[in-house]
């Protein structure tokens, strides 16, 4: 129960202007800016787009700065600052398939149509702390190799999904067919258990990378195992279409930057249908390659039900799963515990005093003490 | 040429402007319209506003579409003295821009000026098609070959 408690006014303004002091930092320093947050510290901004539920690259750089690069802090000023915003519409779905690919990797293929691209990656890198990065960085043109040093074809390839190459065979599930249906928008009503494919998505899409993280790695030692490979994992730029009304077709307004992560998993088949491998999917805002693979894990995890598997494991446990990953719902509960709860908590000694003299507990230890 | 597929065209035509227009920068669009000038006043028939869209992805990339997350945007919608309506919806928070991207838009109907219009986009259209190039080009010097090595004695 709560009670509201009064008071404390000149103490809580003095608290926000310590904060804010915290916040600046040492004066004798230049203020960072939000440019500087953008460009140079992509991945969270990614992060706080992804999990914030919303993407705009100068929103999110202002709230990690505002939030001290307490991320969940900064995602959840993102969360309150969309609610004040009217909805204009839904765009067409994203088509990762003609992405400007930045990145792209399978695991599964080593030859497969467009190549592999490492792009940016931390991957294959030695995990030594840098020093030289302590020392103030110039600001004139890195030396990065591209294509045209090699000569090799800088024709945008083709880049089919690998799935669509293994689905060509018919050895892997297809995804569920478009029916033209409104997809169920979690922000708008009332989510009640079971959920179908795409609300699961759309909270996993805005759930904790690292909740997510845990989830998936649980999957993986054997909490509802399910031999997953990365099929792809792609990330880039994609055109976002919008369909108004008053123009009359699709208004191309921009483009965004996401992850998708395709896992394949192992195979289920029936004495009347012959195995194929199964799927779970991933897409998160910004490159969260992390997020999307956790997510894609998990996802697969979820649908346990649909592939005729047994339930075991937390990571299948879809209200468990669903109702814990956002970070928002959960720091907001679990912060709220540090806020008064004097009467509350008045109530609970009143009851355990009366309990202890009922017991005749006190007077023992009152004797015990003279 | 049928008649639908002229509108097809026309649409298409206008639909790479306004892609064009969508990802350009305020200061671009600022400067289109200076060289541009002059332009006739323009009303709005709707203020310029700041919302957001709720983008889509879809299952497995090719299935039925789920929510994924919003975004934000700005829109505008004016109409030329004497001339055409144009309409502007961009990704982000400038409704300034998407104001001077609507008027671009109504000018691009004006047949006697198409032509000037899409001359004055076309460095932007430039300038975003040589990011796209350098994206494609640093990504491409990352393309690894991985080999399969033969485990065992033979």
């Amino acid at each position: 129960m709560y009670v509201a408690a009064k008071g404390g006014e000149t103490a809580i303004r003095n608290a926000h202007k310590l904060l804010a002091k915290h916040r600046r930092g040492n004066r004798s320093l230049p203020s960072i800016t939000l440019d500087q947050i953008a460009s140079q510290l992509t991945l969270a901004v990614g992060r706080v787009m992804a999990e914030g539920s919303l993407y705009d690259v100068d929103l999110a750089a202002l709230a990690v700065k505002q939030a001290r690069g307490d991320l969940i802090e900064a995602i959840f000023l993102i969360r309150a600052f969309r609610t004040t915003l009217p909805r204009f519409g839904s765009t067409l779905p994203l088509d990762t398939g003609v992405m400007l690919v930045r990145r792209r990797v399978s695991a599964t293929y080593k030859d497969l149509p467009g190549g592999q691209l490492l792009g940016p990656t931390f991957d294959y890198t030695h995990r030594l702390l840098d020093p030289s990065l302590a020392e103030a960085e110039g600001g004139e043109e890195g030396s990065v190799p591209d294509s045209a040093d090699g000569g090799i074809d800088v024709q945008p390839p083709a880049m089919p999904r690998v799935t669509d190459l293994i689905g060509q065979e018919g050895l892997i599930e297809p995804s569920p067919e478009d029916d033209g249906g409104e997809p169920f928008d979690i922000t708008r009503a009332p989510v009640s258990f079971p959920v179908d494919r795409a609300t699961r998505l759309q909270t996993l899409a805005r759930g904790d990378e690292g909740f997510l993280l845990a989830l998936g790695y649980s999957t993986q030692r054997g909490y509802a195992r399910s031999h997953p490979f990365v099929g792809e994992i792609r990330f880039g730029d994609v055109e976002v279409s919008f369909f108004a009304e008053e123009i009359g077709f699709e208004v191309p307004l921009g483009r965004v930057q996401v992850t998708e992560c395709q896992m394949v998993n192992q195979f289920k088949g029936s004495a009347t249908s012959p195995p194929q491998f199964t799927r779970g999917y991933g897409l998160v805002f910004g490159q969260c390659e992390r997020k999307a693979m956790s997510m894609a894990l998990v996802e697969r995890a979820l649908r346990w039900s649909d592939l005729g598997e047994e339930r075991s494991a937390p990571a299948q446990d879809e209200e468990f799963v669903l109702s814990h990953c956002d970070n928002v719902q959960a720091t907001g509960f679990v912060e709220h515990l540090k806020l008064p709860h004097y009467v509350d908590f008045q109530a609970e000694l009143d009851l355990v005093r009366r309990m202890r003299r009922e017991m005749g507990a006190d007077d023992d230890m009152q004797e015990a003490a003279e | 040429m049928s008649v639908s597929s002229e509108i097809t065209a026309e649409a298409a035509a206008r639909r790479r402007v306004m892609g064009v227009l969508a990802e350009a920068r305020g200061a671009e669009l600022d400067a289109v319209l200076a060289q541009l000038a002059p332009v006739p006043p323009a009303t709005d028939l709707r203020a310029p506003e700041m919302g957001l869209v709720m983008l889509r992805g879809r299952v497995g990339g090719d299935g039925a579409p789920f929510n994924l997350g919003e975004a934000t945007v700005s829109r505008a919608a004016v109409r030329l003295e004497g001339g055409a309506n144009g309409f502007s919806y961009r990704l982000g928070r400038s409704p300034a821009a998407a104001r001077a991207a609507a008027v671009i838009d109504a000018l691009w109907h004006d047949a006697a000026r198409r032509a000037q219009v899409e001359a004055a986009i076309e460095p932007i259209a430039a300038r975003l098609a040589a990011e796209r190039s350098e994206a494609v080009h640093e990504t491409a010097a990352t393309k690894v070959e991985f080999f399969t090595l033969v485990r065992g004695e033979d």
